[in-house]
Protein backbone atom coordinates (compact mmCIF):
# COMPACT_ATOMS: atom_id res chain seq x y z
CA UNK A 1 0.00 0.00 0.00
CA UNK A 2 2.87 2.48 -0.23
CA UNK A 3 1.69 3.75 -3.51
CA UNK A 4 -1.30 5.91 -1.46
CA UNK A 5 -0.47 8.92 0.73
CA UNK A 6 -1.11 8.89 4.48
CA UNK A 7 -3.74 11.24 3.56
CA UNK A 8 -4.82 9.01 0.86
CA UNK A 9 -5.23 6.03 3.06
CA UNK A 10 -6.81 7.98 5.64
CA UNK A 11 -9.55 8.94 3.78
CA UNK A 12 -9.79 5.41 2.19
CA UNK A 13 -10.33 4.57 5.88
CA UNK A 14 -13.91 6.67 5.92
CA UNK A 15 -15.18 4.95 3.20
CA UNK A 16 -17.05 2.22 4.86
CA UNK A 17 -18.73 5.13 7.24
CA UNK A 18 -20.07 6.63 4.49
CA UNK A 19 -21.16 3.50 2.74
CA UNK A 20 -24.56 2.13 4.11
CA UNK A 21 -25.58 5.88 4.18
CA UNK A 22 -25.02 6.61 0.65
CA UNK A 23 -26.26 2.72 -0.68
CA UNK A 24 -29.67 3.06 0.95
CA UNK A 25 -30.55 6.98 0.30
CA UNK A 26 -29.39 5.93 -3.57
CA UNK A 27 -30.83 2.86 -4.05
CA UNK A 28 -34.22 3.70 -2.20
CA UNK A 29 -34.71 7.20 -2.38
CA UNK A 30 -32.64 8.89 -5.79
CA UNK A 31 -33.22 5.51 -7.76
CA UNK A 32 -37.01 5.67 -7.54
CA UNK A 33 -37.07 9.21 -8.20
CA UNK A 34 -35.32 8.86 -11.64
CA UNK A 35 -37.25 5.21 -12.25
CA UNK A 36 -40.35 7.60 -12.03
CA UNK A 37 -38.88 9.86 -14.44
CA UNK A 38 -38.40 6.76 -16.68
CA UNK A 39 -41.42 4.90 -16.73
CA UNK A 40 -43.69 8.22 -16.88
CA UNK A 41 -42.58 8.08 -20.54
CA UNK A 42 -43.96 4.71 -20.88
CA UNK A 43 -47.66 3.58 -21.67
CA UNK A 44 -47.39 0.42 -19.31
CA UNK A 45 -49.89 -1.54 -16.29
CA UNK A 46 -47.29 -2.07 -14.03
CA UNK A 47 -46.49 -5.47 -14.97
CA UNK A 48 -43.31 -7.50 -16.44
CA UNK A 49 -40.07 -6.18 -16.83
CA UNK A 50 -39.35 -2.78 -17.92
CA UNK A 51 -41.90 -1.09 -20.07
CA UNK A 52 -41.64 -0.89 -23.56
CA UNK A 53 -44.41 1.12 -25.47
CA UNK A 54 -42.86 4.45 -25.30
CA UNK A 55 -44.97 7.40 -25.74
CA UNK A 56 -42.54 10.14 -25.11
CA UNK A 57 -44.16 12.98 -23.06
CA UNK A 58 -48.02 11.94 -23.89
CA UNK A 59 -48.98 11.32 -20.18
CA UNK A 60 -47.76 15.03 -19.29
CA UNK A 61 -49.89 15.86 -22.54
CA UNK A 62 -52.93 13.98 -21.05
CA UNK A 63 -52.41 16.20 -17.74
CA UNK A 64 -52.70 19.09 -18.75
CA UNK A 65 -56.76 18.03 -19.84
CA UNK A 66 -57.08 15.81 -16.32
CA UNK A 67 -59.91 17.86 -14.76
CA UNK A 68 -59.15 15.76 -11.36
CA UNK A 69 -55.29 16.28 -11.61
CA UNK A 70 -56.28 20.22 -12.65
CA UNK A 71 -58.82 19.71 -9.51
CA UNK A 72 -55.82 18.23 -7.44
CA UNK A 73 -53.54 21.38 -8.11
CA UNK A 74 -56.25 23.90 -7.02
CA UNK A 75 -57.44 21.96 -4.20
CA UNK A 76 -53.74 21.40 -3.53
CA UNK A 77 -53.63 25.66 -3.30
CA UNK A 78 -56.75 25.79 -1.56
CA UNK A 79 -55.72 23.57 1.21
CA UNK A 80 -51.44 25.86 1.38
CA UNK A 81 -53.55 28.88 1.38
CA UNK A 82 -55.72 28.07 4.42
CA UNK A 83 -52.56 26.62 6.39
CA UNK A 84 -51.08 30.02 5.63
CA UNK A 85 -54.18 32.49 6.13
CA UNK A 86 -56.00 30.39 8.95
CA UNK A 87 -53.64 27.65 10.96
CA UNK A 88 -50.25 29.44 10.99
CA UNK A 89 -52.20 33.03 13.01
CA UNK A 90 -53.57 30.56 15.27
CA UNK A 91 -50.56 28.60 15.94
CA UNK A 92 -48.64 32.07 16.33
CA UNK A 93 -51.51 33.18 18.64
CA UNK A 94 -51.41 30.36 20.83
CA UNK A 95 -47.32 29.98 21.16
CA UNK A 96 -47.35 33.41 21.98
CA UNK A 97 -50.13 33.28 24.51
CA UNK A 98 -47.87 30.12 25.99
CA UNK A 99 -44.86 32.16 25.88
CA UNK A 100 -46.73 34.83 28.65
CA UNK A 101 -46.14 33.27 32.44
CA UNK A 102 -49.03 31.46 32.54
CA UNK A 103 -50.29 29.10 35.15
CA UNK A 104 -50.74 25.41 33.63
CA UNK A 105 -48.96 26.29 30.19
CA UNK A 106 -46.69 23.26 30.21
CA UNK A 107 -50.10 21.43 30.58
CA UNK A 108 -51.93 23.56 27.91
CA UNK A 109 -48.51 23.09 25.34
CA UNK A 110 -48.53 19.27 26.06
CA UNK A 111 -52.18 18.71 24.75
CA UNK A 112 -52.10 21.36 22.05
CA UNK A 113 -49.12 19.39 20.89
CA UNK A 114 -50.16 15.33 21.75
CA UNK A 115 -52.34 15.36 18.14
CA UNK A 116 -49.13 15.48 16.59
CA UNK A 117 -47.89 12.02 17.48
CA UNK A 118 -51.52 10.29 16.82
CA UNK A 119 -51.12 9.09 13.52
CA UNK A 120 -52.93 10.52 10.38
CA UNK A 121 -55.03 6.90 10.22
CA UNK A 122 -56.12 6.81 13.43
CA UNK A 123 -57.37 10.72 13.28
CA UNK A 124 -58.44 10.17 10.17
CA UNK A 125 -60.84 7.15 11.55
CA UNK A 126 -61.47 8.63 15.05
CA UNK A 127 -62.78 11.71 13.02
CA UNK A 128 -65.25 9.91 10.69
CA UNK A 129 -66.82 9.12 14.14
CA UNK A 130 -66.74 12.22 15.10
CA UNK A 131 -68.33 13.65 12.34
CA UNK A 132 -70.98 10.98 11.71
CA UNK A 133 -74.28 12.52 10.34
CA UNK A 134 -75.59 9.73 12.72
CA UNK A 135 -74.34 9.32 16.21
CA UNK A 136 -71.24 11.86 15.83
CA UNK A 137 -70.15 14.16 17.88
CA UNK A 138 -70.19 17.37 16.32
CA UNK A 139 -73.97 17.04 15.06
CA UNK A 140 -74.58 16.41 18.78
CA UNK A 141 -73.17 19.60 20.16
CA UNK A 142 -74.64 21.52 16.95
CA UNK A 143 -78.00 20.28 18.08
CA UNK A 144 -77.61 21.33 21.58
CA UNK A 145 -76.58 25.10 20.20
CA UNK A 146 -80.11 24.64 17.75
CA UNK A 147 -77.93 23.88 14.76
CA UNK A 148 -78.98 21.63 12.43
CA UNK A 149 -76.62 18.66 11.63
CA UNK A 150 -74.21 18.80 8.64
CA UNK A 151 -72.70 15.80 6.29
CA UNK A 152 -69.38 17.60 6.40
CA UNK A 153 -67.20 14.63 4.63
CA UNK A 154 -69.93 13.27 2.56
CA UNK A 155 -71.33 16.57 0.80
CA UNK A 156 -69.02 18.14 -1.82
CA UNK A 157 -69.27 21.62 -0.38
CA UNK A 158 -67.94 20.62 2.42
CA UNK A 159 -65.74 18.09 2.59
CA UNK A 160 -62.58 19.77 1.76
CA UNK A 161 -63.15 22.03 4.53
CA UNK A 162 -63.70 19.78 6.56
CA UNK A 163 -60.79 17.73 5.32
CA UNK A 164 -58.88 20.93 6.53
CA UNK A 165 -59.87 21.35 9.88
CA UNK A 166 -59.04 17.62 10.69
CA UNK A 167 -55.37 18.53 9.42
CA UNK A 168 -55.30 21.30 11.10
CA UNK A 169 -56.36 19.45 14.59
CA UNK A 170 -53.07 17.11 14.30
CA UNK A 171 -50.64 19.75 12.94
CA UNK A 172 -51.77 22.95 14.94
CA UNK A 173 -49.72 22.01 17.21
CA UNK A 174 -46.92 21.36 15.54
CA UNK A 175 -46.90 24.74 13.91
CA UNK A 176 -46.94 26.18 17.62
CA UNK A 177 -44.11 24.27 18.88
CA UNK A 178 -41.90 25.34 16.28
CA UNK A 179 -42.94 29.10 16.62
CA UNK A 180 -42.78 29.05 20.44
CA UNK A 181 -39.09 27.69 20.24
CA UNK A 182 -38.29 30.58 17.64
CA UNK A 183 -39.91 33.25 19.97
CA UNK A 184 -38.12 32.17 22.89
CA UNK A 185 -35.35 31.95 21.04
CA UNK A 186 -35.62 35.76 20.67
CA UNK A 187 -33.43 37.84 23.51
CA UNK A 188 -35.92 39.21 26.46
CA UNK A 189 -33.19 42.21 26.45
CA UNK A 190 -35.17 43.17 23.30
CA UNK A 191 -38.48 43.64 24.59
CA UNK A 192 -37.28 45.27 27.52
CA UNK A 193 -35.64 47.89 25.48
CA UNK A 194 -39.00 48.24 23.35
CA UNK A 195 -40.72 48.90 26.60
CA UNK A 196 -38.45 51.60 28.28
CA UNK A 197 -39.13 53.16 24.83
CA UNK A 198 -42.76 53.39 25.85
CA UNK A 199 -43.70 51.14 22.81
CA UNK A 200 -46.88 49.55 22.93
CA UNK A 201 -47.61 46.11 23.17
CA UNK A 202 -48.92 45.60 19.76
CA UNK A 203 -45.84 47.68 18.86
CA UNK A 204 -43.64 45.32 20.53
CA UNK A 205 -44.77 42.40 18.54
CA UNK A 206 -45.44 44.05 14.99
CA UNK A 207 -42.02 45.44 15.58
CA UNK A 208 -39.79 43.13 17.14
CA UNK A 209 -41.42 39.74 17.76
CA UNK A 210 -43.06 39.55 14.01
CA UNK A 211 -39.56 40.65 12.43
CA UNK A 212 -37.47 38.20 14.66
CA UNK A 213 -39.73 35.81 13.93
CA UNK A 214 -39.54 35.97 9.95
CA UNK A 215 -37.21 32.63 9.96
CA UNK A 216 -39.58 30.66 11.61
CA UNK A 217 -43.02 31.48 10.40
CA UNK A 218 -41.29 31.03 6.41
CA UNK A 219 -39.64 27.42 7.77
CA UNK A 220 -43.63 26.78 8.96
CA UNK A 221 -45.47 28.10 5.84
CA UNK A 222 -42.55 26.02 3.71
CA UNK A 223 -43.21 22.57 6.09
CA UNK A 224 -47.29 23.36 5.16
CA UNK A 225 -47.00 23.73 1.75
CA UNK A 226 -44.45 20.27 1.17
CA UNK A 227 -47.05 18.58 3.82
CA UNK A 228 -49.94 20.00 1.26
CA UNK A 229 -48.16 18.76 -1.70
CA UNK A 230 -48.18 15.24 -0.48
CA UNK A 231 -50.88 14.94 1.87
CA UNK A 232 -52.17 11.03 1.69
CA UNK A 233 -53.13 9.37 4.29
CA UNK A 234 -56.02 11.36 5.73
CA UNK A 235 -57.53 12.32 2.51
CA UNK A 236 -57.78 8.42 2.17
CA UNK A 237 -58.90 7.14 5.26
CA UNK A 238 -61.79 10.34 5.70
CA UNK A 239 -63.10 10.37 1.78
CA UNK A 240 -61.01 8.73 -0.14
CA UNK A 241 -60.72 11.68 -2.35
CA UNK A 242 -64.64 12.07 -2.88
CA UNK A 243 -67.34 12.39 -3.25
CA UNK A 244 -67.05 12.95 -6.91
CA UNK A 245 -63.60 14.31 -6.30
CA UNK A 246 -63.87 17.09 -3.68
CA UNK A 247 -61.38 16.43 -1.64
CA UNK A 248 -58.85 14.39 -3.76
CA UNK A 249 -54.64 15.58 -4.06
CA UNK A 250 -52.40 14.74 -6.10
CA UNK A 251 -51.14 11.87 -3.99
CA UNK A 252 -54.20 10.26 -4.15
CA UNK A 253 -55.00 10.73 -7.61
CA UNK A 254 -51.29 8.96 -8.50
CA UNK A 255 -52.46 6.07 -6.12
CA UNK A 256 -55.45 5.86 -7.53
CA UNK A 257 -53.89 5.39 -11.32
CA UNK A 258 -50.74 3.67 -10.15
CA UNK A 259 -52.51 1.03 -7.54
CA UNK A 260 -55.84 0.51 -8.32
CA UNK A 261 -56.37 1.03 -12.50
CA UNK A 262 -52.66 -0.02 -13.29
CA UNK A 263 -52.12 2.90 -15.45
CA UNK A 264 -48.25 3.17 -14.13
CA UNK A 265 -46.75 4.97 -16.53
CA UNK A 266 -49.73 7.87 -15.84
CA UNK A 267 -49.21 7.86 -12.56
CA UNK A 268 -45.45 8.11 -12.95
CA UNK A 269 -46.11 11.51 -14.72
CA UNK A 270 -48.19 12.56 -11.39
CA UNK A 271 -45.17 11.43 -9.17
CA UNK A 272 -42.77 13.33 -11.27
CA UNK A 273 -45.46 16.32 -11.59
CA UNK A 274 -45.08 15.89 -7.80
CA UNK A 275 -41.52 16.12 -7.56
CA UNK A 276 -41.33 19.43 -10.08
CA UNK A 277 -43.08 21.04 -8.33
CA UNK A 278 -41.81 20.21 -4.75
CA UNK A 279 -38.16 20.90 -6.10
CA UNK A 280 -38.94 24.42 -8.38
CA UNK A 281 -40.90 25.69 -4.85
CA UNK A 282 -38.20 23.82 -2.69
CA UNK A 283 -35.14 25.83 -4.86
CA UNK A 284 -37.24 29.55 -5.58
CA UNK A 285 -38.23 29.15 -1.82
CA UNK A 286 -34.80 28.63 -0.82
CA UNK A 287 -33.68 31.06 -3.14
CA UNK A 288 -36.05 34.27 -2.60
CA UNK A 289 -37.47 34.07 0.58
CA UNK A 290 -35.00 31.49 3.08
CA UNK A 291 -32.32 33.15 1.40
CA UNK A 292 -31.71 35.78 3.70
CA UNK A 293 -32.44 33.45 6.85
CA UNK A 294 -29.63 31.22 5.33
CA UNK A 295 -26.56 34.51 5.08
CA UNK A 296 -23.94 34.08 7.81
CA UNK A 297 -25.31 30.89 9.06
CA UNK A 298 -24.25 28.56 6.60
CA UNK A 299 -20.70 29.11 6.20
CA UNK A 300 -18.40 27.11 3.62
CA UNK A 301 -15.14 27.85 5.64
CA UNK A 302 -16.19 24.24 7.81
CA UNK A 303 -15.17 22.69 4.65
CA UNK A 304 -11.36 22.57 4.73
CA UNK A 305 -10.41 22.05 8.27
CA UNK B 1 -57.53 44.52 44.29
CA UNK B 2 -53.89 43.47 44.88
CA UNK B 3 -51.63 43.26 42.07
CA UNK B 4 -51.52 40.02 42.06
CA UNK B 5 -55.12 39.33 42.14
CA UNK B 6 -55.32 41.80 39.25
CA UNK B 7 -53.14 40.00 37.10
CA UNK B 8 -55.04 36.91 37.67
CA UNK B 9 -58.09 38.44 37.02
CA UNK B 10 -56.11 39.74 33.54
CA UNK B 11 -54.47 36.23 32.84
CA UNK B 12 -58.79 35.10 32.54
CA UNK B 13 -59.11 35.37 28.99
CA UNK B 14 -55.81 33.72 27.64
CA UNK B 15 -56.90 30.83 30.42
CA UNK B 16 -60.38 30.83 28.74
CA UNK B 17 -58.63 30.61 24.95
CA UNK B 18 -56.26 27.77 26.06
CA UNK B 19 -59.72 25.57 27.66
CA UNK B 20 -61.12 26.11 24.37
CA UNK B 21 -58.20 25.12 22.49
CA UNK B 22 -57.48 22.33 25.21
CA UNK B 23 -61.30 20.78 24.72
CA UNK B 24 -61.31 20.86 21.44
CA UNK B 25 -58.83 18.32 21.25
CA UNK B 26 -59.20 16.64 24.39
CA UNK B 27 -63.03 16.04 23.95
CA UNK B 28 -62.91 14.42 20.30
CA UNK B 29 -60.78 11.67 22.12
CA UNK B 30 -62.85 11.74 25.24
CA UNK B 31 -65.68 10.93 22.69
CA UNK B 32 -64.20 8.06 21.35
CA UNK B 33 -63.00 6.57 24.89
CA UNK B 34 -66.37 6.93 26.07
CA UNK B 35 -67.83 5.22 23.12
CA UNK B 36 -65.76 2.46 23.20
CA UNK B 37 -67.87 1.74 26.23
CA UNK B 38 -71.11 2.20 24.43
CA UNK B 39 -73.12 -0.37 22.25
CA UNK B 40 -74.30 1.30 18.69
CA UNK B 41 -77.86 1.52 20.73
CA UNK B 42 -76.28 3.97 23.18
CA UNK B 43 -74.27 6.06 21.06
CA UNK B 44 -76.80 6.55 18.73
CA UNK B 45 -79.37 7.71 21.17
CA UNK B 46 -77.01 9.72 23.20
CA UNK B 47 -73.35 9.94 21.36
CA UNK B 48 -72.18 12.24 24.05
CA UNK B 49 -72.20 12.21 27.85
CA UNK B 50 -71.49 8.82 30.23
CA UNK B 51 -72.10 5.32 28.73
CA UNK B 52 -75.08 3.52 30.97
CA UNK B 53 -74.80 0.91 31.38
CA UNK B 54 -70.74 0.79 30.89
CA UNK B 55 -70.24 -2.31 28.47
CA UNK B 56 -66.67 -3.50 28.56
CA UNK B 57 -66.70 -6.01 26.19
CA UNK B 58 -65.61 -3.94 22.55
CA UNK B 59 -62.96 -3.19 24.92
CA UNK B 60 -61.83 -6.84 26.23
CA UNK B 61 -62.63 -8.51 23.16
CA UNK B 62 -60.21 -6.64 20.81
CA UNK B 63 -57.67 -7.17 23.76
CA UNK B 64 -58.41 -11.29 23.54
CA UNK B 65 -57.71 -10.96 19.68
CA UNK B 66 -54.83 -11.50 17.76
CA UNK B 67 -56.24 -8.89 15.57
CA UNK B 68 -54.78 -5.99 17.82
CA UNK B 69 -51.72 -7.54 19.47
CA UNK B 70 -50.45 -8.99 16.20
CA UNK B 71 -50.32 -5.44 14.08
CA UNK B 72 -49.49 -4.17 17.53
CA UNK B 73 -46.29 -6.61 17.04
CA UNK B 74 -45.33 -5.79 13.80
CA UNK B 75 -45.35 -2.22 14.64
CA UNK B 76 -42.92 -2.41 17.11
CA UNK B 77 -40.59 -4.59 15.50
CA UNK B 78 -40.92 -2.40 12.36
CA UNK B 79 -40.13 0.37 14.64
CA UNK B 80 -37.75 -0.84 16.04
CA UNK B 81 -35.19 -2.47 13.83
CA UNK B 82 -35.83 1.25 11.34
CA UNK B 83 -34.59 3.39 14.04
CA UNK B 84 -31.70 1.26 14.59
CA UNK B 85 -30.70 1.06 11.10
CA UNK B 86 -31.27 4.55 10.12
CA UNK B 87 -29.41 6.44 13.45
CA UNK B 88 -26.39 3.69 13.23
CA UNK B 89 -25.95 4.89 9.23
CA UNK B 90 -27.05 8.28 9.53
CA UNK B 91 -24.91 8.20 12.84
CA UNK B 92 -21.54 6.93 10.60
CA UNK B 93 -22.33 9.42 7.78
CA UNK B 94 -22.53 12.38 10.32
CA UNK B 95 -19.42 11.64 11.86
CA UNK B 96 -17.76 12.17 8.32
CA UNK B 97 -19.12 15.04 7.49
CA UNK B 98 -19.15 16.72 10.93
CA UNK B 99 -15.05 15.60 11.43
CA UNK B 100 -13.26 15.21 8.17
CA UNK B 101 -12.77 17.65 5.41
CA UNK B 102 -12.34 15.98 1.91
CA UNK B 103 -13.10 17.00 -1.57
CA UNK B 104 -17.24 17.11 -2.53
CA UNK B 105 -18.07 16.83 1.48
CA UNK B 106 -20.77 19.84 0.84
CA UNK B 107 -21.45 18.30 -2.22
CA UNK B 108 -22.22 15.24 -0.67
CA UNK B 109 -24.00 16.42 2.12
CA UNK B 110 -26.36 18.76 -0.26
CA UNK B 111 -27.17 15.72 -1.83
CA UNK B 112 -28.27 13.82 1.29
CA UNK B 113 -30.39 16.98 2.87
CA UNK B 114 -32.39 17.57 -0.70
CA UNK B 115 -33.83 14.56 0.37
CA UNK B 116 -34.97 16.66 3.41
CA UNK B 117 -37.54 18.42 0.84
CA UNK B 118 -39.05 15.49 -0.99
CA UNK B 119 -42.63 14.28 0.07
CA UNK B 120 -42.49 10.27 0.35
CA UNK B 121 -45.43 10.15 -1.61
CA UNK B 122 -43.39 11.17 -4.93
CA UNK B 123 -41.54 7.79 -4.54
CA UNK B 124 -44.23 5.82 -3.39
CA UNK B 125 -45.21 4.07 -6.89
CA UNK B 126 -41.30 3.44 -8.41
CA UNK B 127 -40.65 2.25 -5.09
CA UNK B 128 -43.07 -0.67 -5.05
CA UNK B 129 -42.01 -1.30 -8.51
CA UNK B 130 -38.38 -1.95 -7.28
CA UNK B 131 -39.04 -3.67 -4.21
CA UNK B 132 -41.53 -6.14 -6.33
CA UNK B 133 -38.04 -6.61 -8.62
CA UNK B 134 -36.58 -7.17 -5.40
CA UNK B 135 -38.37 -9.50 -4.11
CA UNK B 136 -39.63 -7.44 -0.60
CA UNK B 137 -43.01 -7.35 -0.88
CA UNK B 138 -45.10 -9.16 2.15
CA UNK B 139 -41.36 -8.91 3.86
CA UNK B 140 -40.80 -6.27 6.52
CA UNK B 141 -37.73 -5.33 5.10
CA UNK B 142 -39.52 -4.08 2.14
CA UNK B 143 -41.26 -1.23 4.73
CA UNK B 144 -37.67 -1.28 7.36
CA UNK B 145 -35.10 -0.38 4.36
CA UNK B 146 -37.05 2.92 2.34
CA UNK B 147 -37.97 3.89 5.96
CA UNK B 148 -34.88 3.90 7.15
CA UNK B 149 -33.56 5.62 3.53
CA UNK B 150 -36.20 8.36 3.83
CA UNK B 151 -34.95 8.79 7.80
CA UNK B 152 -31.57 9.48 6.52
CA UNK B 153 -31.88 13.59 5.48
CA UNK B 154 -33.00 14.92 8.97
CA UNK B 155 -31.75 12.50 10.74
CA UNK B 156 -27.95 12.78 9.39
CA UNK B 157 -28.11 16.49 9.72
CA UNK B 158 -29.41 17.03 13.54
CA UNK B 159 -26.60 14.39 14.22
CA UNK B 160 -23.75 16.51 12.20
CA UNK B 161 -25.00 19.52 14.13
CA UNK B 162 -24.61 17.75 17.33
CA UNK B 163 -21.07 15.91 16.49
CA UNK B 164 -19.49 19.46 15.37
CA UNK B 165 -20.22 20.97 18.88
CA UNK B 166 -17.78 18.27 20.50
CA UNK B 167 -14.45 19.88 20.99
CA UNK B 168 -11.74 18.54 18.46
CA UNK B 169 -9.11 18.45 21.09
CA UNK B 170 -11.09 15.36 22.49
CA UNK B 171 -10.56 13.50 19.18
CA UNK B 172 -7.00 14.71 18.96
CA UNK B 173 -6.09 13.66 22.36
CA UNK B 174 -7.82 9.55 21.58
CA UNK B 175 -5.99 9.48 18.49
CA UNK B 176 -2.57 10.20 20.13
CA UNK B 177 -3.80 7.40 22.94
CA UNK B 178 -3.84 5.23 19.39
CA UNK B 179 -7.12 5.04 19.00
CA UNK B 180 -8.91 4.28 15.25
CA UNK B 181 -11.22 6.66 13.87
CA UNK B 182 -13.51 3.57 14.27
CA UNK B 183 -12.93 3.11 17.76
CA UNK B 184 -13.02 7.19 18.35
CA UNK B 185 -16.47 6.81 17.10
CA UNK B 186 -17.97 3.82 18.55
CA UNK B 187 -16.34 4.41 22.19
CA UNK B 188 -16.49 8.05 22.58
CA UNK B 189 -18.27 10.14 20.07
CA UNK B 190 -21.26 7.64 20.28
CA UNK B 191 -21.73 7.76 24.10
CA UNK B 192 -21.00 11.23 24.02
CA UNK B 193 -23.90 11.82 21.41
CA UNK B 194 -26.35 10.29 23.89
CA UNK B 195 -28.72 13.03 24.32
CA UNK B 196 -28.56 13.56 20.60
CA UNK B 197 -29.13 9.53 20.12
CA UNK B 198 -32.29 9.49 22.06
CA UNK B 199 -33.61 12.87 19.88
CA UNK B 200 -33.18 10.97 16.55
CA UNK B 201 -34.49 7.75 17.67
CA UNK B 202 -37.95 8.91 18.95
CA UNK B 203 -37.99 11.24 15.71
CA UNK B 204 -37.54 7.98 13.51
CA UNK B 205 -39.86 5.75 15.97
CA UNK B 206 -43.03 7.95 15.44
CA UNK B 207 -42.05 8.56 11.77
CA UNK B 208 -41.99 4.45 11.21
CA UNK B 209 -45.20 3.93 13.53
CA UNK B 210 -47.07 6.51 11.87
CA UNK B 211 -46.49 5.38 8.26
CA UNK B 212 -49.38 4.45 6.54
CA UNK B 213 -48.80 4.57 2.68
CA UNK B 214 -45.86 2.19 2.76
CA UNK B 215 -46.99 -0.35 4.64
CA UNK B 216 -50.51 -0.54 2.22
CA UNK B 217 -48.77 -1.53 -0.50
CA UNK B 218 -45.72 -3.63 0.45
CA UNK B 219 -47.86 -5.68 2.80
CA UNK B 220 -50.97 -7.88 1.17
CA UNK B 221 -50.22 -10.26 3.43
CA UNK B 222 -51.88 -9.38 6.58
CA UNK B 223 -49.66 -10.95 8.83
CA UNK B 224 -46.96 -8.33 8.39
CA UNK B 225 -49.86 -5.48 9.04
CA UNK B 226 -48.95 -2.86 11.27
CA UNK B 227 -51.43 -1.02 13.46
CA UNK B 228 -52.60 1.94 10.82
CA UNK B 229 -53.18 -0.94 8.96
CA UNK B 230 -55.10 -2.74 11.17
CA UNK B 231 -57.14 0.05 12.43
CA UNK B 232 -58.19 0.68 8.14
CA UNK B 233 -59.09 -2.89 8.33
CA UNK B 234 -60.68 -3.45 11.60
CA UNK B 235 -63.04 0.11 10.36
CA UNK B 236 -63.58 -1.78 7.34
CA UNK B 237 -64.56 -5.49 8.54
CA UNK B 238 -66.91 -3.69 11.34
CA UNK B 239 -68.47 -1.08 9.24
CA UNK B 240 -71.91 -0.36 11.27
CA UNK B 241 -70.55 -1.45 14.26
CA UNK B 242 -69.11 2.58 15.37
CA UNK B 243 -68.79 1.31 18.99
CA UNK B 244 -66.30 -1.21 18.75
CA UNK B 245 -64.11 0.74 16.08
CA UNK B 246 -63.94 3.61 18.83
CA UNK B 247 -63.02 0.80 21.32
CA UNK B 248 -59.60 0.06 18.51
CA UNK B 249 -58.67 2.97 17.46
CA UNK B 250 -58.57 4.34 21.45
CA UNK B 251 -56.20 1.12 22.27
CA UNK B 252 -54.39 1.53 19.16
CA UNK B 253 -53.79 5.66 20.29
CA UNK B 254 -52.14 4.06 23.43
CA UNK B 255 -48.41 2.96 22.82
CA UNK B 256 -48.26 6.35 20.47
CA UNK B 257 -49.47 8.61 23.83
CA UNK B 258 -47.39 6.81 26.39
CA UNK B 259 -44.28 7.34 23.96
CA UNK B 260 -45.23 10.56 23.78
CA UNK B 261 -45.76 10.84 27.81
CA UNK B 262 -41.90 9.71 28.46
CA UNK B 263 -40.03 11.67 25.44
CA UNK B 264 -42.19 14.66 24.88
CA UNK B 265 -39.15 16.30 25.29
CA UNK B 266 -36.48 14.90 22.98
CA UNK B 267 -39.43 14.43 20.23
CA UNK B 268 -40.01 18.34 20.53
CA UNK B 269 -35.98 18.95 20.64
CA UNK B 270 -35.21 17.30 17.49
CA UNK B 271 -38.78 18.64 15.45
CA UNK B 272 -37.56 22.23 16.58
CA UNK B 273 -33.73 21.32 15.18
CA UNK B 274 -34.77 19.56 12.82
CA UNK B 275 -36.70 21.77 11.00
CA UNK B 276 -34.69 25.37 11.79
CA UNK B 277 -31.58 23.08 10.56
CA UNK B 278 -32.86 21.38 7.78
Amino acid sequence: MAILSSGARRRLALVPFLLPALLLFVGLVLLPILLAGYTSLFKWNGFGGLPTQFVGLDNFVRLLDDEVFLGDLKRGLVLVLLSVLVQLPVALGLALLLNQKLRFRGLYRLIFFAPYVLSEVITGVLFTMVLSPRSGLVNEILGAFGVAGQTWLSDPDSSLLTLFFVVSWKYFGFHMILLLAGRQDIPPDLDEAGLMDGASNWQIFRYITLPLLGPTIRISVFLSIIGAIQLFDMVWVLTGGGPIHSSETLAVTMFQYGFRRYEVGYASAISVTMFLISLVFALAYQRFVLRRDLEGSVTTAGAMR
Amino acid sequence: MSRRERSAFQALPLHAICVVVGLSIVVPVLFGVLGGFKDNGQLATHPFGLPSPWITENYTEILGSSGFWQPLGSSVLIALVTTVLVVLASAMAAFVFARYAFRGRELLFTLFTIGLMFPFAVAILPLYILLRHLGLLDNPLGVILPQAAFGLPVTITILRGFFRTIPPDVEEAALLDGCTPLSFFWRILLPMARPALATVSVLAVVASWNNFLLPLVVFNDPAWWTLPLGVTQFQGQYAADVARILAYVVLAMVPALALYAVAERQLVGGLTSGATKG
